[in-house]
């Protein structure tokens, strides 16, 4: 059942020390930073974790789901560089540390956990039915176990592969994506619902999910794109992996910077239209006491720049260019979370420092490891994979 | 028989592999004038045969920027310069509600901009047929062969070297095309009389098409034209009566069903003297009040009476209903003025009945003593 991928030209190496070194470094500092911020300032401090959390989950579901997407899609152009996105998905086993802080606060930052409030509060007593501490822990735990399932039963699959390099395992991780597809949809949506939209618990938009969802593939394509170039500049993939490659990653990244655009604008336009006041005070909150230059400055750093940035050709082919774009969304996606999770924290002003920084820091330090502990005994090429020959002659 | 104008030589090929080479060294031998045809697109082709990036898309960047930059100085112009309408009380320059339409007029511009530059830019038809149609090459290459084809009018087109240069890649079946003559004695004009008399058939057939079918055939209910009903319209004659009016007056001497005339006409006084509130100070009558006041009285006046008008200076702001004159007022001093109207606030007698006004009344009352209560409420 073997096809011919003998003409591939991919010899595995190890990962330089330097990558382990940056990684832990960010880490450590990222780390330090945090546990002082939680020492002075804790509130604010889970605010951000969460944050944080949230950032992870992005990465780490987004990969998921493009592995899915690779499979389901029949797509050639992503497979020579399907393993790098596969071991960013396994950012979800470290969800579960980043969250505990987290839940361990989760009274000072839900105010539905408050018993008391709501039992006072007409709009969240009848929403108690699903807002309540322990049907929340449930479902947490519930969507991070469908998450490590789908994880393993895709990436063993394509693992085994390489060495035995039977194409039927490739027909099986069709048949799990697909299952994978619907649980995604539903996993993503009421994990913005749980984490970030009940945050305010009053508020309500429909098109939240899908919100959180374009951030998500946003933030794992940027990641796999930085990867990709980086790695692929310092030979560690397989040869062939040219500007064609390049263009299509830059393509489908400029697509979902169109696509976040227009999910964020139809969030807004609905509410600024209708004038509601249960739904406006979001956007309030979002617009004054300082936070109005964070608003407008969200539609440049996550809408303008990477559009005209990304809009022409050679912008996609270039790795240069690319490989900044794609740390630019990178950036920007956790401008966004900021964005929506922060000012329930601080209505009074903006806020920004050292706290949101360090939190900063640990996330890439987390990626960096993640990537370095995962591709370990690896290999960064899916060579038993049937695909991989077609998507190394991939041409637009 | 004259001797026939060369186009050019074409060869044949089997596998895409051998065209993109035999693109390949056509571009290196450095012909410029050579095309390729095949049967579905071949990737890789733009870099075998050397051909620089299309300019289109500077055309859709420049119109489709023209088309958001219009749209916005349009809408900025119709609904803030020369009709400025309050719309859901939004400012007149309501962006938010502008960038759908600019995103619209975008697309649409630089699509249908593209196609038409495309269409001027590349088809500048020298000849109604291009010289490779109908020929057996065209057949073949329309079906399973890759075929390419150097041009004669190339500047380094030699018939030998040509020949040569096909049998060196082997290609198949190499042959020269020459011009129809019939097609380059004939240049096509846009305005043959066929050609207009085809575009006048084709109009009138599709315009008296459509015509019949919305309004002949598809002439059912939503076509109804609901504007013209067998009705008096308000303003419209009518010959039945003898003055040509449509609109009547109520018969004299009568009232219609439960539309009892208001007897304090421009007497405030007297109202106030000679009105009481029928209502009694229960629950159901204050939120009546209460939901009515809103509805047509916090406009203006505010949700708790206070005059801060939601209207945005549109309309100049009402007194406090707080104040010591409309305290010390009679509920009838009230009723007459929402019945009335007082200074610019017209009547509201078409908008609320009598009991409904007399809610609204009550309400009032509520709020006064909300803000100014007495010693004895506290207790």
């Amino acid at each position: 059942m073997s096809l011919p991928n003998e003409q591939i030209e991919y010899s595995r190496k190890d990962l330089s020390p330097k990558v382990r070194q940056i990684g832990l470094l960010l880490f450590a500092l990222g780390l330090i930073i945090a546990v002082a911020a939680y020492l002075t300032e804790p509130i604010r401090a889970s605010f951000m974790n969460l944050v944080l959390l949230m950032f992870l989950l992005s990465v780490g579901l987004g990969s998921l789901f493009f592995v899915a997407l690779e499979y389901l899609a029949g797509a050639v152009w992503s497979t020579p560089y399907r393993r790098i996105i596969e071991i960013f998905a396994a950012t979800l086993f470290v969800l579960p540390i980043v969250a505990l802080p987290v839940y361990f606060n989760i009274h000072d930052l839900f105010h539905w956990t408050h018993l008391d409030g709501v039992s006072k509060d007409i709009a969240l007593s009848s929403k108690s039915g699903y807002l309540n501490v322990p049907f929340f822990t449930v479902r947490i735990i519930a969507f991070f176990l469908v998450w490590i399932l789908f994880y393993s039963l895709l990436t063993r699959n394509s693992r085994k592969q390489d060495a035995i390099k039977d194409q039927l395992l490739t027909k099986k991780n069709i048949k799990i994506s697909a299952v994978f597809m619907p649980f995604f949809a539903l996993t993503v949506t009421f994990s913005a619902i749980d984490w970030m939209m009940s945050l305010e618990p009053h508020w309500f938009s429909t098109i939240f999910g899908v919100y959180y969802f374009s951030g998500t593939v946003l933030a794992a394509l940027s990641v796999a794109t930085v990867a990709i170039i980086l790695l692929n500049k310092n030979g560690y993939l397989v040869k062939g992996i040219i500007s064609d490659h390049y263009y299509s990653l830059g393509a489908l990244l400029f697509a979902f910077i169109n696509f976040w655009a227009y999910i964020a604008f139809s969030q807004f336009l609905l509410i600024w239209y209708a004038n509601l006041p249960e739904e406006t005070f979001w956007f309030l909150s979002r617009w004054e006491n300082g936070w109005m230059f964070f608003t407008i400055g969200l539609a440049f750093v996550h809408f303008l720049v990477p559009y005209f940035g990304l809009l022409s050709q050679p912008s996609k082919m270039n790795p240069n260019r690319l490989l900044f774009m794609s740390v630019w969304i990178l950036v920007a996606h956790f401008y966004d979370l900021y964005w929506l999770i922060m000012p329930t924290f601080s209505k009074g002003e903006f806020v920004f420092g050292w706290m949101e920084i360090g939190f900063i820091l640990l996330g890439f330090g987390i990626l960096v490891l993640i990537f370095v502990v995962f591709s370990k005994n690896k290999n960064l090429v899916p060579v038993g994979d049937p695909k991989l020959k077609r998507g190394i002659d991939f041409r637009l | 028989m004259k001797d026939k104008i060369l186009f050019g030589y074409t060869g044949l090929f089997d596998t895409p592999d051998s065209i993109i080479n035999a693109a390949k060294k056509a571009s290196e031998e450095g012909y410029k004038k050579f095309d390729i045809n095949t049967p579905y697109p071949v990737h890789g082709m733009n870099k075998a045969m050397k051909l620089p990036p299309s300019k289109l898309g500077y055309a859709s960047l420049v119109f489709g920027l023209s088309g958001t930059i219009s749209a916005l100085l349009f809408m900025y112009w119709t609904s803030v310069l020369d009709y400025p309408i309050v719309i859901g009380g939004k400012p007149f320059f309501a962006l938010p509600a502008f960038v759908p339409i600019m995103f619209e007029v975008t697309v649409l511009s630089a699509a249908i901009a593209t196609v038409l530059t495309m269409i001027i830019v590349y088809f500048k038809f020298p000849n109604i047929s291009h010289p490779l149609h109908d020929t057996d090459y065209m057949r073949k290459v329309s079906s399973d062969k890759y075929g390419i084809c150097i041009q004669a009018d190339d500047e380094l087109f030699d018939e030998s070297k040509v020949q040569l240069f096909l049998k060196e890649l082997n290609a198949q079946s190499i042959a020269p095309v020459y011009f129809d003559d019939e097609e380059t004695e004939n240049k096509p004009s846009a305005f043959d009389k066929k050609f207009i008399a085809l575009l006048a058939v084709v109009a009138i057939i599709v315009s008296g098409s459509t015509y019949i079918l919305l309004n002949k055939v598809v002439y059912s209910v939503p076509f109804n034209w609901m504007m013209n009903q067998n009705k008096i319209s308000p303003q419209q004659s009518n010959a039945f009566f003898s003055d040509g009016f449509g609109m009547r007056n109520p018969v004299e001497e009568t009232i219609s069903r439960g539309n009892l005339p208001y007897q304090f006409k421009n007497k405030p006084e007297e109202a106030g003297l000679l009105l009481a509130n029928p209502l009694a100070f229960t629950e159901e009558n204050i939120n009546l009040g209460r939901n009515k006041f809103d509805i047509y009285c916090s406009p203006c006046h505010g949700y708790f009476g206070n005059g801060d008008s939601r209207l945005r200076g549109q309309f100049p702001n009402p007194p406090s209903l707080h104040s010591e004159k409309v305290r010390n007022w009679k509920d009838g001093n009230i009723f007459h003025v929402i019945t009335e109207g007082q200074n610019i606030m017209p009547s509201y007698s078409s908008q609320l009945t009598r009991q409904e006004r007399w809610a609204v009344v009550l309400y009032i009352r509520a709020l006064q003593r909300a803000q100014n209560a007495k010693e004895s409420d506290i207790q």
